[in-house]
Parts: structure tokens; sequence; C-alpha cells
């Protein structure tokens, strides 16, 4: 049998091919992204990006009701932006089966949030799964598809960042043969008015007891035995794994895979068997209140275990009190910090340093210009969600407003793909509340900090076949915006000069688009190489602030290192004695 | 037997990554059970980079615990430094000799540390110091940097030269096989 070494995303994607999906959609996000990535490369199904999470899911139910099985993936807070059709998915139930991948991101690693989404689940009323390795990730994936089909309802697949991006040994299957299955009209269950809602949501009742009965029997939902009398532990996820490692086969174990609906028979008999049982699970506490809820007074849980954060074998045996690891080496102390920073190049970080230099407030938003937050460029104020910058900016200016005082100077800065995202209705509601905001989308021309995904402005589908590019100032013509300038990210005094004139205008919105292609991107970057000229430099150290890493420092000479610099020329526009040349047309 | 651990460290863009592919690849040879793990995202924006391999009979958790690698495989010095609480009392420190000030360093806000060479040779009771960037423009290309660590490394643990040899072959693009496979025997004997 041929076996791989897969990442948890890649064994989903492994086992969508396998379990005959052939629709598949997705938004990128941290650390979902690689999912679709993967699956794009199977011929035999359709995977797309989509703008936002909640088209994403909206089309996967268009398929699912035309019998197609389907897979949707996103980041956990991509699944706040889809819960809207997501709660009612599941009055309807599916076609073809359905499954939604939450990749939660406990730790925040590249998260604005830990959520814990597993509380999606007895919410929404949506069955989950939880594998605890890629080999279990990929096997669960058919079952899902099985358990949404012959349910009728949608599947919840919830992973962590430590699921997704670690590797384990997969066993491989073929594809199996599936027919698309026949698509039958039935208002009375898809067209969710209140008189057929009813209905549905009594018949849901009867699905989940249905699922519950599943939950009792499903072998992945399992006890393990070991020979410790004194407790049990329960446990889900990859927090399964810690408890192995730390306690081996020694203390008895319940793993719960399906984790709603909880089988509630199989929990009482492990429950019964101890004085005293402990809930390891990451985050919040799902489980434990759900069994506490049960009646059982012998359960614990986040009494021992931290509810903030990842959590590890460390923790987990600190919490069974076999006091800290053994440290043999300690660091040494005031170690530098190795902060990620905005790329050689990067486009986005002359557009921060006349943002700084003019002291705007700058409701932003989420992508790699995110940097612009840290030093030494500092030129963001907030950061909430996709798409929270332009409603942010508006909001504020009209706060002002009603109190008749002047407000400061206020942008709003948002990438291309988060504009597309969530961003173009927030700007809709600028024109037609009547604010005259500036809104500066730094367009990139790529989703860049998931790691280059195509979006509908690049031209290229998630195949990386030609597309349609929709045009961002069409965009903004059509929703009513008159005041649009487009400059070069790099032409410094043009984006202060385009700043001063949409500043200028009291009464009207204007946009700012600063555009210039991600210079990572083949081909699309800049040629060319800087240097200091040492007799004319003064040690000002204005260079210093845009924050390049090939701007730097040695000793007292600043120097540009020929290595990283990629010839954007930001550092020369911002010296203030031309003391930074170019040096050469290649590198 | 135990669970092994190999702990990588080292900045965004060194080629970690192909190093724990070839590693794991090699380990799965061997024909022991295996787990990595790697955080993406944020990191690789010249971040700080951590690539943690387990392996033996039966892996459960992805990650390692502190004060229990046998080998932290340092790809530079102050990255080696940061993750030093987790090598274990006998582990091996693999450092390369290779210095790359972070940004906050560069924009002369902090000062990297000037006594880390000292400080592992005073403290550290089984180190190899590696300049594998000489090593690698003497082959011919900096970035086979990674495979001469990767070479020392499976000296260190006692792997089989010839299974190594031949995931490189099926992992490394056909035009860069004959140099990383020298860059891999070149790392081999240094040890």
């Amino acid at each position: 049998m041929k076996k791989e070494f897969l990442t948890g995303n890649e064994a989903i994607a492994r086992g969508a091919y396998e379990y005959g999906v052939s629709f598949a959609s997705a938004y990128p996000g941290t650390p979902s992204t690689e999912i679709l990535e993967n699956i794009a490369k199977y011929k035999e199904i359709h995977a797309e990006w989509a703008p936002n999470e909640k088209v994403a899911l909206e089309s996967a139910a268009g398929a699912s009701l035309a019998g197609a099985r389907c897979i949707v993936s996103m980041k956990h807070v991509g699944v706040n932006v889809a819960a809207d059709p997501l709660f009612t998915l599941v009055y309807t139930g599916v076609n073809g089966g359905l499954v939604l991948v939450s990749a939660d991101d406990p730790g925040m690693h590249s998260s604005q949030d830990e959520q814990d989404n597993r509380n999606y689940a007895p919410f929404a009323r949506i069955p989950m799964f939880e594998p605890s390795d890629s080999q279990e990730a990929k096997d669960l994936i058919g079952i899902a598809l099985e358990v949404s089909e012959k349910y009728d309802i949608p599947v919840l697949f919830r992973i962590t960042t430590r699921i997704a991006h670690s590797r384990g040994i997969v066993r491989l299957g073929e594809r199996v043969k599936r027919e698309q299955l026949a698509y039958q009209k039935n208002p009375q269950k898809y067209a969710m008015i209140p008189g057929f809602a009813k209905r549905r949501r009594v018949n849901l009742e009867e699905r989940l007891k249905a699922l519950k009965d599943f939950s009792e029997s499903f072998s992945y939902n399992k006890i393990e035995w070991g020979s410790i009398k004194e407790f049990g532990i329960i446990t889900s996820g990859i927090s399964y794994q810690y408890v192995k490692e730390v306690f081996g086969d020694d203390v008895s174990i319940l793993k719960l895979t399906m984790t709603y609906p909880l089988p509630e028979k199989l929990i009482s008999e492990f429950v019964n068997k101890f004085e005293k049982v402990y809930v390891v699970e990451e985050l919040d506490p799902y489980l434990e209140n759900h069994i506490k809820a049960m009646g059982y007074k012998n359960i614990t849980g986040k009494e021992i275990i931290p509810g903030i954060g990842e959590l590890s074998p460390e923790i987990i045996r600190e919490a069974f009190g076999a006091g800290k690891a053994k440290v043999y080496y300690k660091p040494l102390e005031n170690l530098p910090m190795r902060p990620p920073v905005l790329c050689a190049g990067c486009p986005h970080r002359g557009v921060f340093y006349v943002l700084r230099k003019m002291k705007a407030v700058v409701t932003s938003d989420i992508g790699c210009y995110s940097l612009g937050v840290l030093p030494p460029l500092e030129g963001i104020d907030s950061i909430l969600c996709m798409g929270a910058s332009i409603g942010m900016g508006h909001g504020f200016k009209k706060a002002y407003e009603q109190e008749g005082k002047e407000s400061p100077l206020v942008i709003s800065v948002i990438g291309d793909s988060t504009f597309l995202h969530s961003g173009i209705t927030g700007l809709m509601n600028v024109v037609y509340n009547n604010s005259n905001t500036i809104t500066m989308i730094v367009d990139n021309s790529i989703t860049a900090m998931t790691g280059h995904q195509h979006h509908p402005g690049t031209g290229y589908n998630a195949k990386d076949e030609p597309a349609y590019a929709v045009s961002l100032e069409e965009i903004c013509r059509a929703l009513g915006i008159k005041n649009i300038y487009t400059v070069d990210s790099y032409d410094l005094s043009a984006v202060e000069n385009a700043i001063k004139a949409a500043a200028n205008n009291k009464t009207e919105p204007s946009v700012i688009i600063a555009r210039r292609p991600c210079a990572l991107l083949k081909g699309k970057g800049p040629k060319g190489l800087y240097k200091v000229n040492q007799e004319k430099c003064k040690k000002c150290k204005m260079c210093l602030k845009v924050g390049c890493p090939a701007v730097q420092i040695h000793g007292e000479e600043i120097i540009i290192n020929p290595l990283s610099c990629v010839g954007c020329s930001v550092c020369a526009k911002v010296c203030p004695f031309d003391a930074i040349e170019k040096a050469g047309e290649e590198r | 037997m135990t669970v092994k651990n190999i702990f990588i460290s080292g900045v965004g863009g060194q080629g970690t990554i192909l190093a724990g592919k070839v590693i794991t690849r090699a380990l799965i040879e061997h024909g022991f059970d295996v787990k990595m793990s790697e955080i993406h995202g944020m990191a690789q924006r010249g971040g700080s980079v951590v690539t943690q391999i387990r392996y033996g009979e039966k892996v459960y958790s992805p990650v390692i615990e502190k004060g229990k690698a046998d080998v932290l495989l340092a790809f530079e010095k102050l990255e080696a430094l940061r993750y030093i609480d987790f090598l274990s009392n006998d582990g091996t420190l693999i450092l390369n000799d290779l210095e790359i000030p972070p940004s906050t360093v560069l924009a002369g806000k902090e000062k990297y540390p000037e006594n880390i060479t000292e400080f592992v040779k005073n403290n550290i009771k089984n180190a190899l110091i590696i300049d594998a960037v000489s090593k690698a423009k003497e082959l011919g290309d900096v970035r086979v940097q990674n495979i001469i660590l990767t070479g020392a490394l499976a000296k260190v643990m006692s792997f089989d030269e010839e299974k190594f040899v031949k995931v490189i072959e099926e992992v490394v693009p056909e035009k860069y096989v004959e140099i990383n496979v020298k860059a891999f025997k070149l790392g081999h004997k240094l040890v």
C-alpha cells in the first residue's frame, strides 16, 4: 500500500479526492489554506477560491443540492463570515455530502483571536468530527461525507493548527467511483420560508436523535482502558496525542472523535468507572461543560488545564503534578526578538511611512500590511477583522461630525483581496450615508500573507487558469465614489499628494488605490539595486525608519545589503541628503 | 525504542523546510514512525522558524518537550540560543556558524549577542560548530548549507548514509541532485 508523509491539510485534500468530492471552495486563511491548494491539483475536483467564506459555503450548498460531494475550508474566523448560510443549511440538509472544515488557531500563531469553533456545533446543531492526526483526517473525511448524506445534514470538521500543519504517515487509497446524485425539486426542504422552516426545524431534531445513536456506536469514539484506577481522562483532537505522550497506555482514555452529538451512554459507561474524570481539551471547556450538564459531579478539567493558548505534553504533565519540565540549558536573557517584517521591496512600506509622517489615524485590516503596526513604521491604529477598516473609519469620522468637531485625518487601509472579501459593502455604506472618508486600497495584486493565492482581481483562478480580473476602480465608481486616485506605492510623493487632495475634499468620500505587485511575485517585482554613498551619508538614520530588512546598520555605517535589496527605491526617496543611489539595473 | 527528537531552528528562507523533508523521508526509509510539526504563517516574513521532528516505534505528539531534544540543529546562532532550553542534557547542538541579525538589530534598536560561540563552547556538553556557509560556497552554491547540516545530523544520529542519498535524489530537482549529494557527504565527514 502506498504511504505518504502528509500534513493534516494535505490529508484532508487527499480524503476529498479519495472519497469522491467533486466541488471544493475556500477563502485562504492560515492554517487552512493548503487544503484547497492541494485539492486544486486534482483534475477530478472543481476547486475554486471564493471572494469570501460565505460565498464559498453557499456555492457548496448549491453543488450539494445538485448532488455533488462538496468540501469547504476556512480558518476559524472565516466560519463567522459563513455562519449565516450555515445555520439554515442545517435545516435544509443536503443532497450530495457537504463537509465544512474549520481550521482553528489556538495560541494565535497567525490570527486575531483564538475562538473555539467547537461551540458552533451545538449552536448550529451541526454534527462535528475532530481528527487527532493526518491519517484520521483523511479517513474521517470519508466518514463525514457518508454521515452527511445518510443523515441529510452538513458536517463540521474541526481541526487546529497542530493538526493542519503537522505531518504523519498516511496510507493512501484509490478514488471511489461515485455518480452525481439525482436532483429533485423539493422546496419544502430547500426553500426556507417560515412555514417550511418550522417543519424542517422539527425534522432537524429527528436527524440529531439519529446522529446521537450513530455517535454512541461510532468506532472512533472509543475507550482505551489502562491500569491507573484513580482517574480517567476524556479528550479529543490533538489533545489525545498529548495525553498518550504523557501517560502512554497507563491511563484509561475516552477518546471522542465525533464531538457533536456526544455519545452520552458511552460517556456514562466511562465516567461511572472512576472517582474522578479529567477532561483534557484545548481552549474552551466544551466537552467539560456538556458532560457536567449531564449531571456528573466527578468531572474536572479547566481547574487544572489552561483555557488560553495551545496545550502541549509538558503543560499536561505539569497539570497532573509532575512539576515543570526539566531544563538543562537556559536561554541567554534579553535575546533580541525576530519579529516578522515586511519584505525588502514590499510596496506597503512606503505607504505606511507616509501615513505615519502625516499623523493619520489609520483604521486598518487583515493582511501583510497589518505588519505596518509594528516598529519602526507604527502606522496603524486599529485592526479588527476582515473588511472592518472601512466601516471603522466611517464611524470614527461620524462620531466627530455629530458633535460638530473636526475629525483628525482618518484613513481606512485595506488590501485588494480583503477589499473584495468584505470591503465593498463598507464602502457602499460610506457613500450611502454621506461620509467623506478616505479609503486606501493597498493593491499588491495577490492574496499575499497566506502565500500568494489568486482572487477575483488577479486575472487567474485557483487552478491557475486565466480568469476575468475585476477592476477596483470600476467597483468604486459603481458604488458612487467620484474621487479615485490611482498611484504607484513606490512613489511616496504621489501617495502623499493623493492623501492631501482627498483630505481637502470636505464633502465627498475618496478612494486612493496604491498599486504595486507584491515584490515576491515572480517577474513582477522591481529590478535593480541601491547603495549608500558613504561620503554623502550624514547618519541621520531616516532610511532606517522605513524598516526595510535590506537597510542595515553595521557599527556606525549604514549599508544596503545587496543580497536583500530588490531596488524599490523607497529608502532613496526618504533620504534627505540624496545619499542613497542606484547601484545597478540587475541584482 | 524510546522516541527520539530533532529540533530544527532557523530563519525564514534558510532551507529548513527542505532539510526537514529530507530528514523525515529518510527516517521513514529507516522504518520508523515519524511525525513533524512546522509553524507557517507570519514566520515566513523573515521571522524565526521552527521544525520539530519525532521518530520511533510509535509517535504520538508532533511537538517536542523542553529538555528532551536529542539534537538541536540550529541554522543560525541567535535561533540556537532562543531554543536551547529544548536540548536534553546529553543532546547535541549542531550549530551553523552564522549570524543573521534580526530587523530590530539592523535598525540599531537591539544588539546581537556577541558571545554566542563562547557560551556554546563553555556550556553545552555536546556541541558541533559548523561553518556551513563557507563550505557551501566552496561547493558552489550557498543554498546547500541546509544539506551540509543535514549530513552532519545524519552522522551524529548514526543514520544510514545511503538512505539519505536516495531521498535527496528523490526530492531535489534533477539538476541540483549532484551538488546536494556532495553537500550531504561533506557534512557527514565533518563530524
